[in-house]
């Protein structure tokens, strides 16, 4: 295993030298290379949103027995593209009277803040584009920010089904916040950090889904249920509800700005997918049994990089099974199963939690 | 706009506090992907709670009662198709036992026989796409491409009999337009083995999903007092426990010799409809079974005089459609063009329950109510 599959932190000490041996200038040399992060981080999200799209399309195609996009290249693969050029072509429409100002900046808001999250999660030992001590902590205040697009967004539409679209957007995204938060704590008291790479590191010697007995894997399906409710997918779509309210918070979004959005969910999906599999799957950790050695060396041949962004393109593929088999809930089922079952049992999770950790009480303690 | 007007914030139950904010009217449809066509729905609402409802008719009318008056009967089986175009079958058929009893005419054994296929392949063709449709209404998709997928199978079947899939125009005054096609028998026998399993799959896949019955149960119910008032029928009667299907009220056709059940319910909310509807299509793969195995060789069609004219008199013929008793009322003055037609549309007295049903509830509510109700709107407005 000595290639830069397996050993990807070399890439960047060789960028830095290369840079260094360039330039000279070490401040320049961080300049450049924060450029260089942004650009790979951009190009990655619209690849990823892109791709999302494409995936999605063929999920539903395969849970609804018909074909899926199969004509723009070998099964559809450039569809994502034309589609893409398509939505670029379109008029770019704002609606009289709408608030200009707040009805351009929104779309941005949404693609910005998944944008940003995704620069702290941790791909393999290495390659991470921000280390950051608490990065969770900051992953999950800018994750906020997508509400805050989504709320612009129905305000400024000028139209009565936008604007309960977006009041649905806030009461719903809010609240689930809390669940997902207090679900990742949980596994947090267990790994005893707020940075991805430790608590990547604490999983060494077996992720927190299965080594946190219970909590682990009743954390688990609250953060995935509630992070559902966060990217505004079935059965908790009812921002968008286009059977209800026509389109909701983007109704009067056209062109380049409804693909934004469209794109940003996206992204959105795969970052919150990103942070459960690092908090509850191991990350980039592969798959190891205490003892068995023969195992384990099979599992490191495959790279790191790849175990993170399967557990996570799994993830991912959950989200979209369910999406296709799933009706909507009403606003206010939504949110008694929010505040009446989801936020108690993540108390009670987070509660159980601690208690173990100070006994001592998991599997393959430290 | 009236009926909106009477309603008051502090009427609807759990709204009774001061209110912090203002109630509104918006406009569901003409244009909504919930309206099934052309409906515009004005809802007063209190934040997302349903103060009213005022049905806004007319966006399709084409004023086909008043076309009739203007061409002979044959000529107007054409139109009949086109009112509830999911119910085509039933609608030729009402038409025709109109001027058949007005002319006096005997209608071949064989014809009936394929007249009560006919009927009740399209009402499991008007409920597949129902169940779809009221899969979608409430968030799922995917119900929606599963009862298309099986409906095409009937379609198919009616493609290969008259070469038509929806406004069929297949059964006329005297019988049917032609025998059916050679394969017929073959093709209805492995829809009704193939479809056999699908009701149970439909069942599980929205039926046994616990959103789907917290979105139904409870919702939108409808009393058997007000459905009888207001003259509703069908399946959304039956689901309130009014026990009336005209198939067995007032038996046309060949159905008093076949054994069926009519499904009744009494909850008369969103899920006794699904029910009722599940169990019709149950019933009706029963129906079209005998009626297959009792088909016999013959004419399909009575011989008419060259040019009919409709005697002084006036008929009411009722059938059982998809979504209820839908009557047509013939008027002749000794022409050859009818002198009155009316039509008794099942859909305008089902839609007239929606506003009394739907008070206090959520946004998300009238789409699942006005769903289970199955309108089809040009047969609203005709």
């Amino acid at each position: 295993m000595d290639n830069w599959i397996w050993h990807t932190e070399r890439i960047p000490a060789a960028i830095t030298a290369f840079l260094t041996a360039l330039l000279g200038n070490p401040q320049l040399v961080d300049l450049v290379k924060m450029i260089l992060a942004a650009a790979l981080l951009a190009g990655f999200v619209s690849l990823t949103a892109l791709s999302l799209v494409w995936v999605e399309r063929k999920v539903a195609a395969h849970v609804q027995q018909r074909l899926g996009p199969m004509r723009v290249g070998p099964h559809g693969i450039l569809q994502t593209l034309a589609d893409g050029l398509k939505l670029l072509s379109k008029e770019n429409i704002t609606p009289l009277e709408a608030d200009r100002f707040i009805f351009h900046l929104a779309p941005l808001l949404c693609f910005a803040a998944t944008f940003v999250a995704l620069a702290f999660i941790p791909w393999a030992p290495d390659l991470q584009v921000v280390n950051f001590n608490v990065g969770l902590v900051f992953v999950l205040g800018i994750g906020s920010v997508g509400v805050l697009g989504i709320l612009a967004a129905g305000w400024s539409s000028n139209n009565k089904w936008s604007m309960l679209g977006a009041m649905r957007a806030g009461a719903q995204i809010i609240s689930y916040e809390l669940s997902a938060t207090i679900a990742l704590i949980s596994i947090l008291v267990f790994a005893g950090s707020l940075d991805f790479r430790e608590i990547v590191a604490s999983q060494a010697q077996g992720w927190w889904i299965w080594r946190a007995p219970l909590v682990g894997i009743v954390a688990f399906l609250i953060y995935g249920i509630a992070s559902i409710a966060e990217c505004n997918r079935t059965p908790f779509d009812l921002v968008e509800g286009e059977s209800e309210l026509t389109a909701g918070f983007h109704t009067e979004y056209a062109s380049i700005r409804f693909a934004m959005f469209f794109l940003a969910e996206f992204v959105n999906i795969f970052l919150v997918c990103s942070i459960s599999a690092t908090v509850f799957l191991g990350g980039w950790m592969p798959f190891h049994i205490g003892g068995a050695a023969g195992f384990n060396r099979l599992a490191d041949l495959i790279p790191p990089w790849a175990w993170f962004y399967g557990k996570a393109m799994a993830l991912v593929l959950v989200f979209m099974w369910v999406r296709w088999t799933f009706p909507r809930l009403r606003v206010d089922q939504m949110m008694r199963f929010e505040w009446k079952f989801l936020m108690p049992l993540a108390f009670v999770t987070l509660a159980v939690a601690s208690c173990l950790v100070t006994a001592g009480w998991y599997f393959f303690p430290g | 706009m009236e009926l909106l007007k009477a309603f008051k914030t502090a009427d609807v139950p759990g709204t009774e506090a001061p209110m912090a904010y203002e109630d509104y009217f918006v406009n569901m449809g003409p244009q909504h992907p919930s309206t099934h066509g052309v409906l515009r729905l004005v809802l007063k609402l209190a934040g997302e709670t349903v103060l009213g409802v005022t049905p806004v008719l007319g966006y399709v009318h084409r004023g086909v009662e008043k076309m009739g008056e203007a061409m002979t009967v044959v000529q107007f089986t054409h139109l009949t198709d086109r009112l509830d175009y999911l119910s085509a079958h039933m609608n030729n058929w009402g038409w025709a036992l109109a001027v058949e009893e007005a002319l006096g005419i005997e209608v071949p054994e064989r014809a009936q026989h394929i007249r009560v296929i006919m009927a009740e392949l399209t009402r499991m063709a008007s409920h597949q796409l129902w169940w779809g449709v009221l899969g979608m209404d409430l968030g799922a998709f995917t119900p929606f491409l599963y009862g298309f997928r099986d409906r095409e199978r009937i379609n198919d079947i009616f493609e290969k009999t008259c070469g038509a899939r929806l406004t069929m125009n297949y059964i006329r005054p005297g019988g049917v337009v032609q025998d059916v096609d050679e394969d017929f028998a073959k093709d209805v026998r492995a829809f009704l083995e193939y479809f056999a399993p699908c009701i149970t799959e439909y069942e599980e896949l929205l039926g046994g999903n616990l959103v789907f019955q917290e979105r139904t149960k409870g919702i939108g119910v409808l009393s058997a007092d007000l459905a009888r008032s207001l003259g509703v029928t069908g399946p959304t009667a039956r689901a309130s426990g009014v026990d009336y299907d005209v198939r067995r009220a007032r038996p046309y056709g060949i159905y008093p010799q076949l054994a069926f059940r009519v499904p009744v319910m009494s909850a008369g909310d969103c899920w006794a409809r699904y029910q009722v509807r599940i169990d019709e299509m149950r019933e009706s793969l029963g129906i079209v079974r005998q009626a297959l195995e009792s088909m016999p060789e013959g004419p399909v069609r009575a011989k008419l005089p060259a040019i009919v004219k409709i005697p002084k008199g006036h008929w009411l013929s009722r059938v059982e459609a998809a979504r209820g008793e839908i009557a047509f009322y013939l008027q002749g003055d000794g022409g050859e063009k009818p002198w009155r037609v009316k039509v008794r549309s099942p859909n305008f007295s089902n839609l007239a329950a929606l506003p009394y049903i739907s008070k206090g509830h959520r946004v998300a509510d009238i789409v699942a109510i006005l769903s289970t109700l199955d309108v089809v709107i040009p047969c609203i407005d005709r």
